[in-house]
């Protein structure tokens, strides 16, 4: 048969660049849709909640051993050694993070053993939040808990002397 | 002047073996990809350090926003529509089949039970309208997320056997009272418990 002869077998091309920018756009999509960041989860134990109120926070422990933390509004706290009505320091007013209530955490955690001259007697954090903190606050002081490894820590609720005193500290609006 | 004949380059470059591979990659996200649901309260959650990942199964998650808002969701199908049963035993409202089924596929709630009907009947996207779901009543006078919850941890149980595990999905935004109302929830039933749902802290603490 008569063929022109053309100099070579012309290869069959097909342009794919369309169908690669398709395949990217989808790609893209996916990857945004995927929720790749799966959320975090911290766990919190309670102490057992009293039926009796007043059982509830009334732990018979070394005054030396304690360290209680009130949340305030605006993001600050405030800190107290020992029992509210006679403090073994404190009480004050700090901000969270490094530079705020983890240099003191750390002081504590090391002071605290010596003082009682038994390893396993840590510091004991109690975390009483106020009305006009937030969620944030709570999760920002537990997180604190998590960083400076501290053993013993629960959260309780705050007593009106406690609210006086954050007030009196203007942590309270 | 004769001009030497310059032969041109071809521009055009071989797009197989990219095409290949970008559909590699398209085939394996399709493959991985578990589709975000529309979340009908839409909650900022704060960050911490810690590495855990939330569980997948058996987890009942109570989310609290935009100004003390309670909304419930669990993970399974089955465990849902398990849960429904026993609260429409208990506040004595039927469901239908349908409905049972729908609320299968509804992926978290938060609405009085009264409303719950008309909450089913809706299409996904009308249910996720923000603002359409006010939360679930859980004051001491009605306390309806303690029923859920109940149901829930009953579901959870019979169905797989294991206990249920609840999560706390706050607002970063959201005042202490608040979260202390759910939590005091939990601590009714024993719940001692639980887990803070956050997000992974990025900026220097």
């Amino acid at each position: 048969m008569a063929e022109l002869n053309t100099g070579g077998k012309q290869q069959p091309r097909v342009d794919l660049t369309a169908m690669v920018d398709l395949a990217f756009l989808l790609i893209t999509f996916f990857m945004l849709t995927t929720s790749l960041a799966k959320p975090h989860a911290m766990d919190v134990a309670m102490p057992d909640k009293e039926k009796d109120p007043q059982d509830q926070d009334q732990l018979q422990v070394a005054d030396n051993r304690t360290m209680t933390v009130l949340l305030g509004s605006n993001n600050k706290l405030e800190y107290y050694m020992g029992q509210l009505e006679k403090p073994l320091g404190g009480p004050t007013v700090t901000s969270y993070g490094k530079e705020g209530v983890r240099k003191v955490l750390l002081e504590q955690i090391k002071r605290v053993p010596q003082l009682t001259g038994d390893p396993k007697k840590g510091l004991i954090v109690i975390i009483r939040p106020s009305d006009k903190s937030n969620y944030k606050n709570l999760v920002d002081i537990l997180d604190e808990m998590k960083i400076v490894n501290a053993q013993q820590y629960m959260i309780g609720d705050i007593s009106d002397p406690e609210v006086e005193l954050i007030k009196r500290d203007g942590i309270y609006k | 002047m004769a001009r030497p004949k310059i032969k041109r380059a071809n521009t055009t470059i071989d797009m197989t073996a990219m095409c290949d591979v970008s559909f590699l990659l398209l085939t394996f996200f399709i493959l991985t990809a578990t589709a975000r649901q529309p979340e009908p309260l839409p909650v900022d959650t704060p960050s911490s350090t810690v590495q855990i990942k939330v569980p997948d199964k058996d987890i009942g998650t109570i989310t609290v926003g935009s100004g003390g808002k309670i909304f419930f969701g669990i993970a399974e199908p089955q465990v849902r529509q398990r849960m429904l049963e026993r609260i429409s035993e208990h506040y004595s409202i039927p469901f239908t089949a349908e409905e049972k089924q729908r609320f299968g596929l509804m992926d978290g709630f938060g609405v009085p039970i009264g409303q719950l009907k008309q909450v089913i009947a809706l299409d996904a996207n009308a249910r996720a309208k923000p603002g359409l779901q006010g939360g679930i009543p859980a004051d001491s006078t009605d306390n309806q997320l303690k029923e859920w919850l109940l149901a829930a941890r009953y579901a959870t149980k019979e169905e797989h056997n294991v206990e249920m595990r609840v999560a706390i999905k706050g607002d970063a935004k959201e005042e202490y009272p608040a979260i202390k109302k759910v939590i005091d929830v939990l601590q009714d039933q024993k719940l001692n418990k639980f887990s803070l749902i956050t997000s992974l802290r990025t900026d220097d603490f």
